[in-house]
């Protein structure tokens, strides 16, 4: 493919569409308040000023980033230690139990979150989870297992039969293979899995939104929400903060864009 | 065979999914059929919620709210998401540089999209204000028959970089060798993408389809932080319909009949999709006739 047109064209009117909102939620961040209700939006602020990030911090942010984090590492955490065990035994196992609760793991790539959150209301509260982190981690984790066992499973079915085999042979049990075949082979598979798991822990806001209240188990996503009431028409403050929450991912973003945008696609890509 | 997983490998993951995915979607289903302010324990009330939901107006228009948004959002983003994939598939530096910036907003949250575009859209102290002209004077999210295709316009924004990404993955895996011999034939570019890259990339268009019609059925959290499905319920379309009576009307029965009403309509149409293009007659061949 050379050259293509309408494509270039398209994707040039795209690349405004989007440069443009980014431009603009950085610029005003960078404004005062008075400078970003008389000046141009478009304009570099003339005046830059750290004034509103400051605003933010001191208006809760740090909880929230704590609050995500803490989120976002367990689920990964929980998402990755319950799905290597079973992408190998689905792989490897020769029990007819394992296949059929894949398939039925693989029926939920088809089971929207939406649905479901009036009876994952009704499961953690009944547990007397509600309002804690734990209680955004479950589902969240348990929503991300499917595309995270799929994308383990097909690693681990493109490793050849002998490679198993031969660490048989020499003696090791089936977790010793685990420990020493399927870790490493499973790598960017677990790194696609790592990603993708933590991208929907990280910018979840379904699960938060009915499953936590208090300012204390509140995330990021909520955080955001909660600041545009708290911060009223001071739009840079608010600015600021989302500039602030997509940081995080942004610097990901620079350092591996490969991984990321595998782990964005997982289970739907090639 | 002692040397190969056992089953226990895998039970933990299967029990901690039946648990907190699996049940819930059975129990959504039992909820319907109960009423439940949320509080209290479920009360069984046969049929009442699914004779209520026949027979609810408001239902009934945010299910056609739905029903809009879905078409135009499919309508606008596929071609684009088409266009810049094929565009983006290809190996040359600028494409690459330009098609990093391309999927920037994949890395931003729902909540901060809303927020963004809210604040953006503002009528007294927006961008469209100061931009001015005719911009200025369109109340995007303030007038009622326009509140919808500015939800669409912001969906598209969200997510046009994710399927630009899967038509991208799909249109890299097209042989070369397809081209080159349509080349030879003297096919010009445009003859070569409706006729090779299209049929290629049918299997994407379809999974790109589904998942933007499942996707506009149950997803809501954009509407709700960007409009709330106001002014008044211009844009409640049906999953935050379902969200605010179970929520903040605290008829979690009520809203659950609503639940299972989205889903079945969403595996409905997709298998419809996949019917009418045929998918899965390729993917199983003892299927259908």
């Amino acid at each position: 493919m050379k050259r293509n047109w309408p494509a270039g064209a398209s994707a040039l009117v795209w690349l405004v569409l989007v440069v443009g909102p980014l431009y603009f939620m950085v610029a005003a961040s960078l404004r005062g308040r008075a400078d970003y209700l008389t000046s141009s939006p478009l304009k570099p602020p003339e005046d830059p000023t750290l004034d509103n990030y400051r605003t933010v911090l001191d208006g809760g942010f740090g909880g929230y980033l704590f609050n995500n984090v803490v989120v976002t590492a367990a689920t990964v955490a929980i998402v990755v230690l319950l799905g290597v065990p079973a992408a190998y035994a689905v792989a490897r196992s020769p029990s007819k139990l394992v296949q059929r609760g894949f398939t039925l793991l693989l029926a939920g790539l088809a089971i929207p979150a939406q649905a479901t959150i009036i009876p994952v209301y009704l499961l953690i509260t009944r547990l007397n989870l509600y309002d804690s982190l734990t209680a955004i981690i479950l589902p969240t984790a348990a929503f991300a297992l499917p595309v995270a066992t799929l994308v383990l499973t097909n690693s681990l079915r493109d490793v050849p039969k002998e490679l198993y085999e031969a660490q048989t042979i020499d003696g090791a049990s089936a977790f010793g293979v685990l420990r020493y075949l399927v870790l490493p082979l499973a790598r960017p598979a677990i790194v696609t899995v790592v990603v993708y798991t933590a991208l929907n822990a990280w910018n979840g806001f379904l699960f938060p939104l009915v499953l936590t209240q208090s300012q204390s188990s509140r995330v990021l996503t909520l955080g955001l929400w909660n600041f545009q009431g708290q911060f009223g028409t001071n739009v840079p403050a608010l600015l600021a903060a989302v500039t602030l929450s997509v940081m995080p991912i942004f610097v990901v973003y620079l350092i591996g864009r490969r991984y990321l945008l595998s782990g964005l696609t997982a289970g739907f890509g090639k | 065979m002692r040397q190969r997983p056992s089953f226990w490998y895998a039970a933990p993951a299967f029990a901690f999914f039946a648990l907190f995915a699996a049940l819930p979607m059975v129990l959504v289903v039992l909820l319907s059929f109960t009423s439940w302010d949320g509080l209290g324990t479920p009360q069984p009330n046969g049929v009442d919620n699914w004779a209520r939901l026949a027979d609810d107006g408001q239902a009934r228009d945010a299910v056609g709210r739905t029903a809009i948004l879905m078409v135009v959002s499919w309508l606008v983003q596929t071609p684009i998401a088409l266009l810049i994939g094929v565009w983006a598939a290809g190996r040359q530096r600028t494409r690459a540089v330009l098609s990093s910036i391309f999927f920037l907003p994949l890395l931003l949250s729902t909540a901060a999209i809303a927020l963004l575009w809210q604040v953006m859209l503002d009528p007294n102290f927006g961008v469209t204000q100061s931009i001015g002209g005719w911009l200025g004077d369109v109340q995007f999210l303030g007038n009622p028959s326009i509140v919808l295709y500015t939800v669409a316009f912001v969906i598209t924004w969200q997510y046009v970089p994710f399927h630009t990404l899967l038509y991208q993955g799909a249109a890299r895996a097209i042989p070369q060798t397809l081209y080159e011999a349509a080349t030879i034939d003297g096919a010009g570019r445009v003859r070569q993408f409706f006729h090779i890259t299209l049929p290629q990339l049918r299997y994407t268009v379809i999974t790109s389809s589904i998942l933007m019609i499942v996707g506009s059925l149950t997803t809501f959290d954009t509407v709700l932080i960007l409009t709330n499905g106001g002014p008044g319920a211009a844009s409640r379309i049906a999953p935050l319909h379902m969200y605010i009576t179970g929520f903040s009307g605290f008829e979690m029965g009520y809203a659950s009949t609503m639940a299972v009403l989205l889903v079945v309509v969403g595996t409905g149409l997709s298998l419809l999709v996949m019917r009418v293009t045929g998918f899965r007659s390729m993917t199983s061949q003892q299927e259908g006739a």
